[in-house]
């Protein structure tokens, strides 16, 4: 890619991800949460990997890495819910009544419910374009 | 007709879509149809949700909404569900025609005829 | 009394099992025994759930305690998951066959590589499927549908080589077009009910006049819903799709999946909102028997033994579909009764064919013969399986078959009756040819060293032909009256009062 491309991406891409957690943490007030945060996140990894070349992001979040932490997402998510139990059901909202709302301490787990989404949707849409586009060499079979 | 005619217009792009599943042989494009047809579906639940001179569903600090005059955002969680549902089912099916561009040398489907009978 | 507050474990369970496979894939053997733990798990509660409800007893729980709303607004808000006999009838019957199939998975997956991506499909299809019975509100069904049919599209590719592709690329693309199909249906319904609860929509479409989008909704729901219950003339992707599966996925999805996915959400949308409207009742019945035909003459001529078994699966599943349509109490018995039989021959045949590939490497009937002699658990099994699917008496096939067709007899629809009885007929046949060629007869020089399979597999295949030897016992009014007579009352009592 040429120097243009690489000294936008360079400037902006912490940007972006900014961005995406700002979306991310404000899902209860505004409009977004989790899903569309991750994306974001997502897609600033994207951004600085197609700038750069193949071998960049790789570095920073491994196949591996990206596994892990996408699979932590999911079981965040669920670990969250079962507490819930011990308060009196699955899912339940048990630090609720603990601000106002429209504030960004309110609403109990949804907030954190966020996060533990976004992570997983973060790692998991850039562990696609990993195993896709990366490192992957299809070549055909019937030549 | 004219207050219809949103409603209409989703559908047609829906049926778009699924004539592109049915009458394509490239497989990109049956994929594109699925895609096509998705987004018109998530589309057509958006508007159910209109209501005529609504106004967007969340409270404010400084000014006073009054919740009739909300538009329903029940659809509009139903079509965030269901946009990471299509996601889901679009990389799946991309996954699996790159690994069929692998086996077979073509994204023609009339040449992939292998199971029979 | 049961607290209805572990109702959720049921789809929880699965999903942090899969979840965990996939972050401590290293583990040595941690994939297989998490597995099969979490399908123990399952299974634990189900016996736990059905040993302790009462008949005719249903258990609500609102998800996140929003049930606190219902006062205040006066509707439900809010997810509920609800416990009545249909669903503990359903969830007996597949977390049974999942417990059976990946203590089976253990030992036959080491053909494949990545066992830990399997079984972690494998649980958050299992997850998918338990979310699907348990669950009271229409769109939360469309979402456990769709998790569970993308975990079995992946499934079905496991194995990466073109047939299995292709098989997949059809099966998703179909599946996909099927889940659009349903979503708009679900679309309609909510704007013209205004709710998304099973309950409360069964009473708003109750009261008033029936309009007319409710046909298209019918037809919608029959599109999809039918899709993926594999009826005909929606039927075109499970002859590919079921024999391209490794054997555990293939048992999975003709004996679990079709129902959970198709006929139980058919009977749960007609039945319980709509209470069974004769139009769409007389639709089920003929496509039923259509698809009883179709499936029954086409697997005559099949020489590969899973792609039999495949049509077989449709003409079965068609059995079900004029059970449910004839719509009174004894038809849906006869039909929930050959879903159970179904599910475990069914699941026990194609156990037994990926017991035969297994051990001698094909799946081709031209060229196997008298297996039963080198692989007796597999052909004693396959036989008590076939025995069952053809009808014979004393095993569980014959008594649902029957009772479908007395069913249809005193609603007085003759010609359904003596079809399904010419039916039977053909699939003696095809089941009969099976056991010729695989089974009897002589063994090939190529196979003269093969050996039985290993216990683990074993067990599951001895365990399924038990129950289909023991089947008919279900019908001594005492295990009757708990088990399947709770699951008809829910499905009679709300249709067609």
């Amino acid at each position: 890619m040429s120097v243009i491309v690489k000294t936008v991406t360079r400037l902006t891409v912490g940007l972006i991800f900014l961005y995406g957690i700002y979306i991310i943490l404000h899902g209860h007030i505004t409009p977004g949460g989790g899903f569309a945060g991750g994306v974001i996140i997502a897609l600033s990894f994207i951004n600085l990997d197609l700038a750069f070349g193949g071998k960049v992001s790789s570095k920073i979040f491994s196949k591996k890495g990206t596994g892990v932490v996408e699979a932590l997402g999911a079981i965040m998510f669920i670990a969250l819910a079962l507490f819930g139990m011990r308060y009196g059901g699955f899912f339940d909202n048990f630090l609720h009544p603990d601000g106002e709302p429209g504030q960004l301490v309110s609403a109990g787990i949804i907030p954190l419910e966020n996060i533990a989404i976004s992570l997983k949707v973060a790692a998991g849409l850039f562990g696609i374009f990993l195993a896709l586009i990366v490192l992957q060499k299809f070549e055909s079979e019937k030549k | 007709m004219n207050a219809y005619l949103p409603y209409l217009l989703c559908l047609i792009l829906f049926c778009i879509g699924i004539y592109a599943v049915l009458s394509k042989k490239n497989i990109i494009k049956i994929i594109l149809g699925v895609v096509i047809a998705e987004y018109a579906v998530n589309l057509f639940l958006v508007l159910v949700a209109y209501k005529a001179e609504g106004r967007a569903a969340i409270f404010s600090d400084t000014q006073v909404i009054l919740p009739e005059t909300m538009v329903d955002p029940l659809p509009h969680a139903l079509v965030l569900t269901s946009i990471v549902i299509g996601l889901a089912t679009t990389a799946f099916l991309i996954a699996l025609a790159i690994r069929l561009y692998g086996k077979y040398g073509t994204f023609d489907i009339t040449r992939m005829r292998e199971l029979r009978g | 009394m049961i607290s209805e507050s572990i109702i959720p474990l049921f789809v929880a369970i699965p999903l942090a099992g899969a979840f965990l496979i996939a972050l401590f894939k290293r583990l040595k053997g941690f994939p297989d025994t998490l597995g099969v733990l979490a399908t123990a798990g399952t299974f634990t509660l189900t016996i736990l759930f059905f040993l302790k409800m009462e008949v005719g007893q249903r258990i609500v729980f609102n998800v996140g305690n929003w049930g606190g709303f219902q006062e205040v607004l006066g509707r439900i808000v809010g997810i509920q998951l609800v416990m009545d006999g249909l669903t503990v009838f359903m969830l007996i019957i597949i977390n049974l066959v999942a417990f059976l199939v990946a203590l089976y998975s253990i030992n036959y997956m080491t053909k494949y590589t990545a066992k830990w991506q399997f079984f972690s499909l494998f649980l958050l299809m299992v997850a998918g499927m338990n979310g699907v019975l348990i669950t009271g509100d229409l769109f939360n069904l469309f979402v456990f549908v769709e998790i569970a049919s993308i975990a079995s599209y992946a499934l079905v590719a496991f194995g990466t080589e073109k047939r299995e592709l292709e098989a997949s690329f059809k099966y998703a693309v179909m599946g996909g077009v099927a889940s659009l199909l349903i979503l708009l249906g679900i679309i309609f319904l909510y704007s013209s009910t205004g709710t998304l609860n099973m309950a409360d929509m069964a009473q708003a479409v109750a009261g008033s006049q029936r309009p007319a989008i409710m046909y298209m909704v019918f037809g919608l729901f029959l599109a999809g819903f039918g899709l993926k219950a594999a009826i005909v003339p929606f039927h075109a992707w499970l002859p590919d799709a079921h024999p391209s599966a490794p054997a555990p996925i293939s048992a999975m999805l003709s004996g679990v999946l079709i129902k959970a996915l198709g006929v139980y959400s058919i009977a749960r949308v007609f039945y319980t909102i709509f209470g069974a409207p004769t139009e769409v009742r007389i639709i089920l019945m003929t496509l039923g028997a259509i698809s009883m035909g179709v499936g029954a003459l086409v697997a005559l001529r099949q020489w590969d033994m899973k792609r039999l078994l495949a049509y077989s699966s449709i003409s079965q599943v068609g059995y079900i579909m004029l059970g449910l349509g004839i719509g009174t109490p004894l038809g849906i018995m006869g039909a929930l009764f050959h879903l159970f039989n179904h599910s475990m021959f069914k699941s026990l045949l194609f156990l037994d064919s990926g017991a035969v590939e297994y051990a001698t490497g094909t799946r081709n009937m031209k060229e196997m013969g008298g297996l039963s002699k080198k692989l007796p658990f597999t052909g004693g099994s396959t036989l008590a399986g076939a025995m069952s699917l053809a009808g014979i008496p004393p095993f569980a096939g014959f008594w649902s078959k029957l009772i479908i067709i007395i069913a249809a007899v005193q609603a007085n629809h003759m010609k359904l009756a003596a079809w399904a009885v010419l039916m039977s007929i053909v699939t003696i046949a095809y089941i009969l040819k099976v056991t010729r060629f695989a089974f009897l007869g002589t063994v090939r020089e190529s196979f003269a060293n093969i050996k039985e399979v290993p216990v683990l597999m074993r067990i599951s295949l001895v365990v399924l032909a038990l129950i289909c030897i023991f089947g008919g016992l279900i019908l001594i009014p005492d295990i009757r009256d708990s088990l399947l007579s709770p699951a008809v009352r829910v499905l009679s009592g709300m249709g067609g009062v």
